[in-house]
């Protein structure tokens, strides 16, 4: 192992351990950087070749100089009442992050009470798993139609549709980290005076956070789906809105845009949980952070 | 002043049921057994003798399943402060640092916070752990986990200490610099010690008494008083003495039982 390789930072995994990888000799900063930008940019130099060159029509892919001109349009164009593609891109975002953000907060909130609660008590562990078990083997898109039915065309479908899809995946894994707590460190914090009741907030919370980010980054990526199929089909703008509006007017070209967006999105959403387990879970990692 | 002892075990039984086996296990039969205040007692005998079952009903993790175990007369009713429990595997809370860990006792008994930081920082002084405090415990070497653990035991003041091997996992220069500080906080403290090890050199090295065990069924064996000045020389020949001794009946009590696993 060489030195500039102990030195990076380790990737958390979603258990939250280090891994150790095997590298090839020393890479340099620039090195590492070249080659994380090498496949996007083959992918926009191949794409970019395909369309310039006319191996296809410019009608079934348009080239990324058309889509970027597009998205340019869509961020700054002018607005306009019956253009929902142009000035409505900063609009759109704003309301899908705000879906995702409503629907994952009640996710996580309820999730993670709930997760806890299963993992450490065997009565609510009892009372609730069969159930658990039978709707987390729903596909989500299939409540669709029932999120409409009940709440309509409105707000509330979306909401609903991205907190149950993402409470799923937050209460099992809190379940599981909760129920894996050590027998031993519950017997420490007793023999330290914590009383049975304090138990659930002193001990059992504390060990299941690493099991608990697992289930939030899961979550928070299904989030992104269901506010994506929700948008398509049960309310008003956003962007995945703007993918089926896209796809109704055969904008590719917007399509493409939206997609990006989309991905943005949910890579930098992705990060942001990742850096706040880091922040929390600094306790399980080899540097305290100074 | 009354007769009652410290603690005494009466007639203590404990049975668990073998779910795999099937069968029930005596880990414990007919124990009695006393002890005075202030007094470092050391219980060995080989794996599976019950040792570590009758610290764990002493600190009120397990219930004898017959006799009764006290503390000052009282019966032991659940885990207490007042009984400080050092583990082999440490169980320090892997999310406090150091001197979280070791504030922990103190807070969950409501100390005010100024005199928690005090006891904290004289503890930490004690088993002399001072600087490492902002770190957390996988960041400590095995012998600096050992010395936490024991220092957020102390911090409480407990009436005694249970050590349940606690150095087993320790390398043999961290065990012995650990068993001469464990002999000096006990003359610094006098505090009551019942301490399990499988260690005859161990016991010897630090005990008032040592209680030998047998296995299946888990009984006492022998009551050896070590009435040796401290600090204590292993290379002595009284040392080497009560080690001999200790060491036969417990090579007699492993080879008793070789001989029942071969007849099974």
């Amino acid at each position: 192992m060489t030195q500039s390789s102990l030195s990076e930072p380790v990737p958390i995994t979603a258990a939250g351990t280090n891994i150790k990888r095997l590298d090839d000799g020393a890479p340099s900063r620039i090195g590492r950087l070249a080659r994380r930008v090498a496949l996007p940019a083959a992918i926009l130099i191949a794409w970019e070749f395909v369309t310039a060159a006319g191996l296809v029509s410019s009608a079934s892919l348009p080239s990324p100089l058309t889509v970027a001109i597009a998205w340019w349009e869509w961020i700054f164009g002018p607005r306009q009442a019956l253009a929902w593609y142009s000035g409505t891109w900063a609009a759109y975002v704003l309301m899908s992050l705000e879906r995702v953000a409503a629907g994952f907060a009640i996710a996580s909130v309820t999730g993670i009470a709930l997760g806890v609660l299963i993992g450490w008590y065997r009565a609510v562990e009892d009372f609730c798993d069969g159930t658990i078990n039978f709707l987390r083997a729903v596909p989500m898109t299939a409540w669709v139609p029932f999120a409409v039915f009940i709440f309509g065309i409105h707000e509330s479908a979306a909401i609903f549709l991205i907190a149950f899809g993402s409470f799923f995946p937050i209460v099992v894994n809190a379940a599981a980290g909760a129920r894996q707590t050590p027998r031993i460190l519950i017997r420490a914090a007793r023999m330290l005076g914590t009383p049975p009741r304090k138990l659930l907030l002193r001990v059992v919370l504390p060990a299941a956070l690493p099991a608990i980010f697992t289930g939030l980054r899961v979550g928070l990526g299904l989030a992104w789906v269901l506010v994506i199929v929700a948008e398509m089909l049960a309310v008003q703008g956003g962007l995945g809105y703007a993918l089926w509006s896209a796809y109704q007017f055969s904008r590719l070209d917007l399509i493409l845009a939206a997609i990006a967006s989309v991905g943005g999105l949910g890579l930098a959403s992705d990060r942001l949980i990742s850096l706040l387990a880091h922040r929390v879970l600094r306790w399980q990692h080899g540097s305290t952070g100074q | 002043m009354s007769t009652q002892p410290f603690i005494s075990f009466h007639n203590v039984h404990k049975t668990f049921r073998d779910a795999r086996a099937g069968r029930v296990v005596r880990a414990i039969e007919d124990i009695s057994l006393d002890m005075a205040r202030g007094e470092f007692v050391t219980v060995i005998g080989p794996s599976g003798c019950g040792k570590t079952t009758l610290l764990n009903m002493l600190a009120g993790f397990e219930r004898p399943s017959g006799g009764r175990v006290l503390l000052e007369g009282e019966m032991i009713d659940g885990p207490g402060a007042d009984r400080g429990v050092v583990f082999q595997e440490y169980a320090l809370f892997p999310w406090l640092t150091l001197r979280q860990n070791v504030e922990y006792g103190p807070q969950e008994r409501g100390v005010p916070a100024s005199l928690v930081r005090e006891l904290t920082d004289r503890t930490l002084a004690m088993v002399r752990l001072v600087g490492a405090e902002t770190r957390y415990p996988h960041e400590l070497s095995g012998g600096m986990r050992q010395r936490a653990a024991i220092a957020r035991v102390l911090v409480n003041d407990p009436k005694i200490l249970l050590m349940d091997e606690p150095f087993a996992a320790l390398d043999a220069q961290t065990r012995a610099r650990l068993q001469r500080e464990v002999a000096r906080l006990w003359l610094e403290t006098r505090k009551t010690v019942f301490f399990v090890t499988h260690s005859v050199e161990e016991a010897v090295l630090l005990a008032d008494r040592v209680i030998a065990m047998t296995a299946n069924p888990g009984r006492l064996k022998a009551d050896v008083r070590i009435d040796l000045p401290r600090p204590r020389d292993p290379t002595s020949a009284p040392f080497n003495e009560h080690r001999r001794t200790l060491e036969r009946l417990l090579t007699d009590e492993i080879a008793a039982d070789g001989m029942a696993a071969a007849s099974v």
